[in-house]
């Protein structure tokens, strides 16, 4: 399935629970360049809410939008500064 | 009326005693710089947390709130006095203990729970689970939030109280501070936890 996003990098994880997936988000964020969009594949059914409220309480992130498909979570988030 | 003043003239106080233009000027300038540093200040949010637990289930706490506020952008500082201590230490920390008394949601009743080896079990029991869900392990989460720049501290007093040394701890934790840094931090923090 294709994103309707231009998708700079895709953080896989798949497994991983709370904090990880918001804290290995932030550490992926860090490595890309402002305007890139990247993509957080998670089975964590919290990450739902977690990479929402992470990203309107982080300055410099943009949550795009947020797929659940199947037992997999997809965010987009753009780095905006 | 007498309350006309020479326009384009502000240096001049009036006649009444009122400041003057330039009085007024300086005021609202000195305002302003005053304003913009404590907006300066506001950006910068801070969390300071006090660990004082060292089992297996109160070393988790601590450690996912740091590392989330750092993910958040937060300077975060974690201080760790008493069994908190053990968090920070590079054996102890591997070998957190989960008690089986005293705890009334544990599935076994206190007078079996405490028969010799019984927390050894309900430890590995707690690990088991810990690694079934891929929950991260103390470890992992103690380096990756020194990775991301939370500043653990170790009270100085309790290293001493507990006999422990100073090269015990991870690699970055700061020794030598006491229960005034803690304070100093918990003052200037937006958000201050006791675990």
């Amino acid at each position: 399935m294709s994103s309707q996003y231009d998708i700079a990098e895709t953080l896989d994880v798949k497994g991983a629970s709370c904090p990880m997936p918001v804290v290995k988000t932030k550490g992926a964020i860090d490595e890309l360049a402002e305007g890139d969009v990247l993509e957080v594949v998670a089975t964590d059914s919290g990450s739902m809410s977690d990479l929402d409220g992470w990203a309107s309480g982080t300055p410099g992130v943009e949550l795009l939008g947020q797929e659940e498909d199947g037992d997999v979570y997809k965010h987009y988030v753009r780095k905006t500064e | 009326m007498s309350t006309d003043t020479p326009a384009g003239d502000g240096t001049d106080a009036s006649a009444d005693g009122a400041p003057s233009r330039a009085e007024l000027a300086a005021r609202v300038d000195e305002l302003e710089a005053s304003l913009a540093e404590v907006t300066a200040e506001d950006d910068q949010k801070k969390m300071s947390i006090i660990a004082t637990k060292g089992t297996l289930d109160m070393a988790y706490p601590p450690l996912i709130l740091a590392s989330t506020a750092a993910a958040f952008g937060y300077e975060v500082t974690v201080f760790h006095t008493f069994w908190g201590l053990d968090i920070l230490h590079e054996e102890r920390s591997k070998n957190l203990k989960l008690s089986s008394v005293g705890n009334p949601n544990m599935p076994v009743p206190n007078a079996i729970a405490a028969l010799p080896g019984m927390d050894r079990m309900t430890t590995r029991m707690m690990e088991k689970r810990i690694a079934d869900n891929e929950t991260a392990t103390i470890e992992e989460l103690l380096e990756t939030s020194l990775d991301m720049g939370v500043e653990f501290q170790a009270c100085q007093m309790t290293i001493e109280l507990m006999g422990y040394d100073e090269d015990d701890f991870y690699d970055g934790v700061v020794t030598g501070v006491g229960a005034a840094t803690a304070l100093q931090d918990m003052v200037e923090a937006d958000i201050q936890l006791l675990v």
